[in-house]
């Protein structure tokens, strides 16, 4: 009442005035500065607790409810995440061995080729694995060294070897025992890449390319170098050309090849640290050597008769690509059908032919020359004794060495 | 206070707040009854009054709020956005920056602001190649920029529109495949490279260190050739936008006072264009400090920008504080700049 009679006794231009004041004289001038004012302090005393109150939870997953719900009974589908060019591909853009694995056990796979890179792909899964969600996906194909962090983060659910009669049967020797995953209890290889010397015999004006050594130190390559930003290849083979194993990596047996690649590259002999795109450099020769990954070799070979490669004397080392059915994922019964299915011989040579990487299926040679005498015979995609014995692969490596020696490599490339 | 204002008043209210069909049939009885005595006699207000009083009320107060509000209901989408989207990661950043620990223990907020000095003192040589490069993009896009700009502004003529989907056309494909491209342009073995060479140019270039050897590809002049090219048409349109907004009379009146072509260029129309000036050298200058995909492509480990140190910190190293030490650096490093750039500039009028 007491304001309304206040109201009352203004006249209409006082009102107005007051309005005027309010919404655009020095009245809102204080109020805008006291709610900037208030604002400023809101927003000091917020931020400061909000900063306190953030933090990032351990990543690492121990309970054991990991399992997932298993709906694969009444779902018949599977979603599988992998590489781009990684499979087989048919008439319409479509995937022969999927098809052929749906007109079989009516399970539809949802192929999706949304893995490009395995660090981006980690920052990708990581939240939800993190807070022990789905991802959505029910089989995913990442390289060894990300698998190993996957599986001691405890991201990954063991697979029931009594559902892999062929996966078991069929795992070729080399890959039975990697030391990130005893006996194979959450992985399946899909591919071997080996590293090794690549280079353009044009570019090289026909000199060959041999060794690590030559890579690092021959003055006609200058300028025209270039290493993997796989820190394990390209630190691996610079041991092995040392003399040392990379298996049984020491701290200081790193740092000593850090220091060889360091010197090489402020010599100006590295022209640049690649990932794939090293194809295209090789082809054009503005890299003149490098090393490579077999399986894109044997393609560019197909394209380019100027491309050589050559496997180091001193060894050469092979990742693997992994099969794993992450936490949470609703259908792990069908994902590991689908494992079991790729160890079939026969679709091996299939998606081998394809994709050019070491197959590590066993028994798959008949399967293959069928399809390609010549493929069969390539000791990239099948190696023969005297290749395995040369393979070599990198040490896995503890939360606490892995960034320390990733901040040296990434220092090495200039970031 | 007139009886039928105080009804009119009462009219309105009822139509915005429809809480009771009563009052507003009382409402609008009484505005007829208030029009209807325009005179406006002392008699009737006694008996609306009592109905119309809490009603009446409001209507002082209610129509100002309600109108008050609307700027804000129409802010709010805006708000919210950058809420979520810019105010949330940057608190999230920032506490990231004071954190210590690892992936698998997690981090925790120790406030270890150790990390910001830490992350200066080594990445440094990166902090500064970025703005070198940034800045010398920025000089060479203005260069560039500016005289086509003018000519799609005053010389074009019907050709206007031709230029100007020359200008943005290259928007129409992917800034990776833009940037590799260019790997194929200075190609060692490519025309450029083989013209450069037997002018005896990269010989000079060499010489001053922009190049090595005789190649241009993975060499500095690459990665800012790269930057220039990709950031060029966030300088030509503002500046053609600032540039086609000056009266042509007006270079006709220099033209009168016998300026020559170059005094009016100098007195009238660089300073009337100054906005465009302005904001072409900030949307050319910030997002070439940043970027972190010409370095990658185009350059060597020599030429990593600080954007290729955070991407790697973040995603290979996974040393999240330092990267995010190192956003938070970078920001505040352009903040500054662009600060100072703009007081210096004096453009107040810069939208």
């Amino acid at each position: 009442m007491e304001e309304r009679h206040e109201a009352e006794s203004l006249s209409p231009p006082q009102i107005a005035a007051i309005r005027r004041s309010l919404t655009s004289g020095r009245m809102a001038l204080t109020r805008r500065s006291l709610l900037r004012a208030g604002g400023a302090g809101a927003i000091a005393v917020g931020g400061l607790g909000a900063l306190g109150g953030c933090g990032i939870p351990p990543a690492g997953r121990t309970e054991v409810d990991n399992a997932s719900d298993d709906h694969s009974a009444e779902e018949k589908r599977i979603n599988f995440s992998n590489w781009t060019e990684y499979i087989d591909v048919g008439k319409g853009n479509r995937h022969p061995t999927l098809d052929e694995f749906h007109r079989r056990t009516g399970i539809k796979v949802k192929y999706t080729e949304d893995i490009n890179d395995n660090v981006e792909f980690f920052g990708k899964i990581k939240p939800q694995l993190a807070a022990g969600q789905d991802t959505g996906r029910d089989l995913i194909c990442v390289t060894d060294w990300l698998a190993a962090r996957m599986i001691r983060l405890g991201w990954i659910q063991p697979l029931d070897p009594a559902q892999l009669p062929h996966a078991f049967t069929n795992l070729a020797k080399s890959f039975r025992t990697p030391d990130w995953d005893p006996g194979r209890a959450h992985s399946y290889a899909w591919s071997g890449i080996p590293a090794v010397i690549a280079y353009n015999k044009k570019a090289t004006g026909g000199r060959k390319v041999t060794s690590v050594s030559q890579l690092l130190e021959d003055p006609k390559l200058k300028g025209r170098v270039g290493l993997l930003t796989e820190m394990r290849d390209t630190v691996g083979l610079t041991l092995l050309d040392m003399g040392k194993r990379p298996e049984t990596v020491t701290a200081d047996d790193y740092d000593a090849a850090i220091a060889r690649l360091q010197k090489a590259s402020d010599r100006g002999q590295v022209r640049r640290f690649t990932g794939n795109d090293y194809t295209g450099d090789l082809t054009k020769g503005d890299i003149a050597a490098c090393m490579a990954w077999a399986g894109d070799l044997i393609q560019l070979q197909a394209d380019n008769p100027e491309i050589e490669f050559t496997i180091p004397d001193a060894g050469y080392m092979t990742a693997t690509d992994n099969l794993l059915v992450p936490n949470k994922a609703r259908h792990k019964r069908n994902a590991e059908r689908l494992i079991d299915y790729f160890y079939e011989p026969k679709v091996a040579a299939k998606i081998a032919a394809y994709i050019n990487y070491v197959c590590p299926v066993d028994g798959v040679r008949e399967e293959l020359a069928k399809i390609d005498k010549a493929l069969a015979d390539n000791p990239l995609i099948l190696p023969d004794e005297e290749m395995v014995a040369k393979s070599h692969a990198f040490r896995s490596l503890s939360s606490k060495e892995e960034t320390a020696f990733e901040d040296k490599f990434a220092k090495l490339t200039g970031a | 206070m007139s009886v039928s204002r105080r009804a009119a008043w009462a009219g309105l209210r009822s139509r915005a707040a429809t809480k009771e069909r009563a009052v507003t049939r009382e409402a609008r009885a009484s505005e007829r009854a208030g029009t209807e005595r325009a005179g406006g006699s002392v008699t009737a207000a006694p008996e609306t009054a009592p109905d119309a009083g809490p009603v009446q009320k409001p209507p002082l107060i209610k129509p100002a709020v309600r109108k008050r509000l609307v700027p804000y209901w129409l802010l709010l989408p805006g708000i919210l956005w950058l809420l979520i989207f810019f105010a949330a990661p940057l608190i999230y950043q920032a506490s990231t920056s004071v954190q210590t620990g690892s992936l698998e223990e997690g981090f925790k907020v120790t406030w270890h602001f150790q990390t910001y000095w830490d992350a200066l003192s080594e990445y440094y040589p990166q902090f500064l190649r970025s703005v070198l490069y940034a800045a010398t993009a920025t000089v060479l896009c203005l260069l560039l920029g500016y005289p086509l700009a003018y000519l799609i502004a005053f010389r074009a003529g019907r050709w206007r529109n031709l230029v100007m989907i020359l200008v943005i056309a290259p928007f129409f494909t992917s800034f990776l495949i833009r940037t590799l491209a260019w790997k194929t342009i200075l190609s060692d073995s490519g025309p450029v490279v083989g013209v450069l060479n037997s002018l005896h140019i990269l010989d000079v270039t060499s010489y001053l260190g922009i190049t090595e050897g005789q190649r241009v590809l993975a060499t500095p002049l690459a990665v800012v050739c790269g930057l220039t090219y990709n950031f060029l048409p966030f300088m030509i349109l503002p500046l053609y936008t600032s540039l086609e907004r000056i009266d042509p009379r007006l270079h006709e009146a220099a033209g009168d006072l016998y300026a020559r072509p170059f005094t009016t260029f100098r007195k009238v129309t660089f300073p009337l264009s100054m906005p465009g000036v302005v904001a072409g050298t900030l949307l050319t200058f910030i997002p070439s400090a940043g970027d972190y995909i010409n370095a990658e492509l185009l350059g060597s480990t020599d030429q990593k920008m600080i954007g290729n140190v955070i991407q790697s910190q973040f995603l290979r190293v996974l040393d999240y504080p330092t990267a995010a030490a190192m956003s938070f650096i970078l920001m505040a490093a352009i903040l500054t700049m662009v600060t100072v750039y703009i007081r210096k500039s004096g453009t107040e009028d810069l939208v």
